[in-house]
């Protein structure tokens, strides 16, 4: 098995979280974004959640790529994936209880998420086993930055906090670590950044916003080119 | 053609060993973790019928001895079948019991809650189990986002008097946000009626 490069590790980690971003490059597995982004917590559990999953697929995918027929790839790859969704939620529910009360509701929703999928038969089932788990598990980190900046921008907009529902993961303990960036006793609402129109705006401004950097980028570049050329010409 | 058909049956031979080593797969992982996930379940479940009673008013475990509701009394309780009623023994004697119930009218939907009732027909405590209720409107219900559900507390038929069982705005005993009134007077009712399917009920559930 080749082992990874560090040429080869930078070009997957800028390509998974920037370039090809799940949710704002590659617009899938927006169904999971859009309902569990409602806060910071909920987003970046999710988004971790996916992580795991996509690098334990990514590398079985990887692992067995040379004994499936290529016309055969999706139902197998599909299968795969539910099969390790599957196992992950039981041993989670066993072993890790407190965490999977947290997280459980998520663990099937992953399913759902195209992106593994996508992932596995765009990447894993071309390339080495390292390679893959790097790029599953960047590509799951990828879409938790996504969800994170999203919920976010709702709870504080929706809300007017940040990390509500922290003490669900860390114990009541962590409830004084809520911030409340308008004060609690305002009682501040806005309904509308927290239920799903909510979703569907931020996550447009996410876009736009990649966008307008990307584009920001390319006229600089542009312009750097042109101008070497006229140095040279001169 | 010939090679076809042996495509077509190489693939779909493929096709099931794959299938059977991840069902064989799955299935030892269900029957590794199967106990400890049945036993968490049985905890959880524990937990949060004993957040509705105070600690060491029973020395029973809750969930064995669970009385399951009578035909009439899910229909009473808009409860769907299989619902139960949990029983606190302390010393040979039931103290509380803990009806699950469903108040239908919530404002999107059921709202299921666990009601804790004492011998004497007091509440012990009530807490909303699952509901479908606006976020940030009508979810404070909860007791993982307000207090307002404890206001129940120590609360019974007698005290405040019937026709007081309502939300404030419906002239009652009950406090409710201004623009979500909704989901408590649902669960005010549940719980009103609760009560009083207890009291009728007395004998059977708490014995002599």
């Amino acid at each position: 098995m080749a082992l990874l490069t560090q040429d080869e590790s930078k070009t997957i980690i800028q390509n998974s979280i920037w370039q090809q971003n799940a949710a704002l490059g590659q617009f899938l597995g927006l169904c999971p974004v859009l309902v569990i982004s409602s806060n910071i917590v909920n987003g970046v559990s999710l988004g971790l959640a996916t992580s795991l999953v996509m690098l334990i697929s990514s590398a079985a995918i990887a692992c067995i790529r040379s004994l499936v027929p290529n016309e055969l790839r999706a139902p197998i790859f599909i299968l795969i994936i539910a099969a390790l969704v599957t196992m992950v939620d039981l041993l989670m529910n066993a072993y890790v209880h407190d965490l999977y009360v947290v997280l459980g509701i998520f663990i099937p929703l992953i399913t759902t998420n195209c992106i593994v999928l996508a992932r596995a038969e765009a990447y894993a089932s071309k390339n080495g086993v390292a390679q893959s788990a790097l790029d599953g598990v960047m590509m799951g980190l990828g879409l938790t930055l996504v969800l994170a900046i999203l919920g976010a921008m709702r709870e504080l907009v929706g809300k007017g906090t940040l990390l509500s529902g922290i003490d669900l993961v860390f114990g009541a303990g962590a409830k004084s670590w809520v911030i409340h960036v308008i004060p609690a006793e305002y009682n501040y609402q806005f309904l509308l950044a927290i239920l799903p129109p909510g979703a569907f705006i931020g996550l447009g401004f996410l876009i736009a916003g990649k966008q307008a950097l990307d584009r920001r980028a390319e006229t600089k570049a542009k312009l750097a080119a042109k101008l070497a050329l006229q140095a040279v010409a001169a | 053609m010939k090679t076809m058909v042996q495509n077509g049956v190489r693939g779909a031979l493929t096709l099931l060993v794959f299938a059977l080593v991840f069902t064989a797969l799955m299935a030892g992982t269900y029957a590794l973790t199967k106990d400890s996930v049945a036993k968490n379940e049985r905890d959880a479940r524990a937990a949060l019928i004993a957040q509705v009673l105070p600690a060491g008013s029973y020395d029973n475990e809750l969930l064995l001895d669970a009385l399951p509701q009578t035909a009439a009394a899910q229909q009473q309780l808009n409860n769907p079948a299989g619902a139960q009623i949990y029983r606190a023994i302390k010393d040979g004697q039931t103290t509380a019991v803990v009806v699950e119930t469903i108040a239908p009218d919530g404002y999107s939907g059921k709202i299921k809650l666990l009601v804790g009732v004492s011998r004497a027909g007091q509440i012990l405590g009530v807490r909303v189990v699952a509901h479908k209720e606006t976020p940030g409107l009508g979810d404070y219900i909860d007791v993982a986002k307000s207090n307002w559900i404890l206001g129940f507390d120590g609360k019974s038929l007698s005290s405040p008097t019937a026709d007081l069982w309502r939300v404030k705005k419906d002239g009652g005993a009950f406090d409710a946000a201004a623009g979500a009134t909704i989901s408590p007077r649902a669960v005010v009712k549940a719980v009103k009626n609760t009560l009083s399917y207890v009291a009728a009920e007395h004998a059977t559930l708490f014995g002599a």
